[in-house]
């Protein structure tokens, strides 16, 4: 897991730098530049209150709980029971809900506005997100990461139909949840234009380092989640699933980004919604499936 | 109503022969001119004369190519409010502020009679950029974001009010004024004359050409002396040369605002071709040094051309593979049409320049109404329009300016022969109380100089506008009704200058 949160970061750098026909920066950039902010310390703005400091620590705690949850193929998780899914969920939803009030208590009206959009673009997300659980929990049984991906060893048409559906719903929500083209732009400088960007904009040194690493965290476990799912359909060991999911989220952003322009903002909320209607389509083939209903 | 009327190429007119005449008379002559969309105002200040305060206005008419001046006087003392020209015709608007905050003079029903530019000589010094009046609306959905005036990146600085409703501006005003540096002040508070064509060079920085060839233009009006053939010819290719680096900067610049990594690159090293190719003529990436009045130290060799035509060339080819990608890019074209309207109408109504208001449709380019250099001799300018007013529109008239300027580089430096070019000349004096006018097309729009000399040939007052003057309100207008995440490509978009503006 962590050699998948760390990796995925450089692959987006270095396919966006092959596609501009740069030579780019180099592979390990952002591991030095949050070294250099860890080693830093932080600058509060006199408007703040604790509220503000403690955020970042919950935000990074929780993506490591969740990130813990999460199996790597044949890979025990670290974490697991029933009903561990909807946990996994929610504990990012509460890292989402410090952040969002770490922003507001600044006082900023950027900040404010970042808030906003952040609240409405994770709570469209959100049936996405159950919906795909609860596709992947039915057709198996169960409801927890570990016996979702053990449930099925052999070949079989139907589980690798759903399951190579979930795994594009899960890379799609993946550019979503880490705010990543079309939907959020990470490199812009325009305040006005950011969402997730926008909140930390308040947060320097080591408070910015963990938010980043907890930001890698996040896109990790949804990319190994989506490998998770493809490799259940054949080979699943996890020296298929790392690189797998490095790959699938590396290069898919890193394509996207370069080769897109990023929606506008009203858009962005079509295009949530679509993903989760797409996830219910999954849901729907999905139970079809079980039901053995030739189709 | 009587008027001088002369062109953009005659020479100076002696301040005796401008016509004056009453206000009254004026204004109504005024009100009925301005209807006409082929009439704008190219400038309207004023300028203490012993116990008076002379009113200058000078009118172009697009049509019959003519500028026509004309003026009247008040008591300096004199504190009669004048009926206000602005509430009829937005577009005198930034024209009044400027009187009002130099002389306190009063404008009878004049709306939004704000501070201009804060300069040092203003009437009341306790006008400050600290106490500006913001317009503001209460309201219990509304809310305030305000963006500047210290920016987070390279750009200048700039106070942005927006009110808005949720992501929806309501109204954006923008207070400008923080880089003002009394530059026609200067022109007139030095009579060295290399000093004044480097300020002209430093009026703005993404115009230097422009504003030079305007110095350089009106110097050479109050000597009498016209530029020769090819110094008229080598200021051209500069102008050109100018206009498509910077629209072809606008262009990566509008595609890094949307995300669009391709073409920012592309943009990006096709622009530093451009104004390498600059560096390479004069030893500046922007042209500084390159312009100087009745002359030129840096005059175009062989090698030289050819150098320009083979980067030109190539840079007009490649261009014109992004203008294609960006065209057929629908994530693009969902991000730029409709985006930031403009109609024609309100492009007019706040007299809108250059680029900004060719892209609303409106015919408005000096190289055609009103020729000067080589647009007067060997080239004969066709106006680029759309007819949007939105974000694509302006990209597109940029798109198809950069095309257009690389053809005219091409074609002027195709039969061209390098001669002799004379040395600027720094000490002619000039012909004494005298008022010259030199516009020019510049990348973003019309730059009017105006200069007026005293007894002794010293220039005593200089006035400049910049096309920005009038364009910062198309922007304020083009964002109305807009997601406020959509601000920043329409403001690359319009592209506009804040030195330029506060001068």
């Amino acid at each position: 897991m962590i050699v998948t949160a760390l990796a995925i970061p450089g692959i987006i750098n270095r396919t966006r730098a092959l596609l501009a026909g740069r030579k780019g920066i180099p592979f390990v950039q952002h591991l030095r530049n949050v070294r250099v902010l860890l080693q830093k310390g932080a600058v509060y703005s006199t408007t703040t209150t604790a509220l503000f400091k403690i955020a970042p620590t919950i935000y990074l705690g929780a993506a490591i709980v969740a990130t813990l949850m999460i199996p790597v193929a044949d890979l025990y998780p670290l974490i697991s029971f029933e009903g561990d899914v909807i946990c996994f969920a929610y504990t990012l939803a509460l890292a989402r809900v410090a952040l969002i009030l770490a922003a507001m208590d600044t006082g900023s009206s950027f900040e404010g506005m970042g808030a906003a959009r952040e609240a409405l673009y994770g709570a469209l997300i959100e049936p996405a997100l159950m919906i795909g659980f609860a596709t992947l929990a039915l057709f198996c049984g169960y409801t927890s990461f570990a016996d979702i991906f053990e449930y099925e060893q052999s070949f079989d048409l139907h589980l690798t139909i759903v399951m190579l559906l979930t795994a594009f719903l899960f890379v799609k929500i993946t550019f979503v949840e880490s705010g990543r083209l079309p939907v959020d732009d990470p490199r812009t400088h325009l305040e006005l234009t950011m969402i997730h960007e926008v909140m930390c904009l308040d947060y320097s040194g080591i408070d910015m380092g963990m938010i980043q690493i907890a930001g890698w965290l996040k896109t990790a476990c949804f990319s190994m989640i989506a490998a998770n799912a493809v490799a259940a359909t054949g080979c699943f060991h996890w020296w298929f699933a790392v690189p797998l999911a490095i790959l699938l989220t590396g290069v898919s952003v890193g394509v996207v980004e370069s080769s897109q322009a990023r929606n506008k903002l009203s858009r962005n909320t079509t295009f949530i919604v679509t993903i989760s209607a797409l996830a219910a389509l999954i849901f729907f083939i999905g139970y079809l499936l079980k039901l053995n209903i030739n189709i | 109503m009587k008027y001088y009327t002369t062109d953009n190429l005659a020479a100076a007119v002696a301040l005796k022969d401008i016509p004056q005449v009453e206000y009254a008379a004026l204004y109504e002559d005024v009100k009925e001119r301005l209807k006409d969309e082929n009439c704008h105002v190219a400038h309207y200040f004023a300028r203490a004369e012993q116990n008076e305060l002379k009113f200058y206005l000078i009118l172009l008419d697009d049509k019959t190519h003519t500028v026509m001046i004309t003026s009247f006087a008040m008591e300096y003392y004199d504190d009669i409010a004048l009926p206000s020209l602005t509430a009829l015709h937005p577009q005198m608007h930034p024209f009044e502020r400027e009187i009002t905050e130099l002389y306190n003079v009063e404008f009878d029903s004049m709306p939004w009679n704000k501070p201009l530019r804060f300069p040092f000589n203003r009437s009341n010094r306790n006008s400050t950029m600290d106490n500006y009046p913001f317009y503001s609306i209460e309201g219990e959905s509304l809310h305030e974001v305000n963006v500047g005036p210290i920016h987070a990146g390279i750009i200048e600085p700039g106070a942005f009010r927006f009110i808005c409703n949720g992501e929806n501006v309501l109204h954006l005003e923008i207070a400008l004024g923080y880089q003002h540096r009394g530059v026609e002040h200067e022109f007139a508070a030095t009579s060295n004359r290399l000093r004044q064509t480097l300020l002209s060079e430093s009026i703005a920085g993404d115009s230097a050409v422009t504003h030079a060839v305007a110095f350089a233009m009106a110097v050479e009006k109050l000597i009498g002396n016209k530029a020769d053939n090819n110094l008229d010819i080598e200021r051209c290719v500069a102008l050109e040369l100018e206009r498509m680096a910077m629209h072809i900067a606008d262009t990566g610049a509008l595609c890094t605002d949307v995300g669009y990594q391709l073409g920012q690159v592309a943009c990006e090293a096709l622009r530093t071709v451009t104004i390498n190719t600059t560096q390479a003529w004069c030893g500046n990436r922007f042209g500084k040094g390159l312009i100087r009045p009745c002359g030129t130290n840096k005059p175009l060799t062989t090698e030289k051309i050819e150098l320009i035509r083979r980067n030109v060339e190539d840079v007009r080819r490649r261009y014109n593979e992004v203008k294609e990608d960006i065209e057929s890019s629908p994530s693009i074209l969902a991000r730029f049409e409709q985006c930031g309207l403009v109609p024609k109408a309100e492009m007019l109504r706040i007299g809108g320049v250059g680029m900004a208001s060719r892209a609303s449709g409106v015919k408005r380019d000096i190289r055609s109404s009103h020729p000067y250099a080589a647009y007067a001799s060997s080239i004969e300018h066709h106006t680029i329009r759309q007819h949007d007013g939105d974000v694509m529109a302006r990209l597109m008239v940029r798109c198809n300016e950069v095309l257009q300027s690389a053809d005219y580089i091409l074609k002027m430096l195709e039969n061209y022969t390098p001669a002799t070019i004379a040395k600027p000349d720094y000490t002619t004096p000039l012909q004494g109380e005298s008022l010259a006018i030199a516009m020019v097309e510049g990348w973003r729009g019309e730059v009017c100089h105006v200069a007026i000399t005293n007894a002794e040939g010293e220039i005593a007052t200089y006035k400049v506008k910049d096309p920005s003057l009038h364009n910062w309100m198309g922007l304020a207008l083009a964002v109305r009704g807009e997601g406020i995440s959509d601000f920043p490509i329409n403001n690359k978009s319009f592209n506009l200058s804040y030195c330029g503006h506060d001068l």
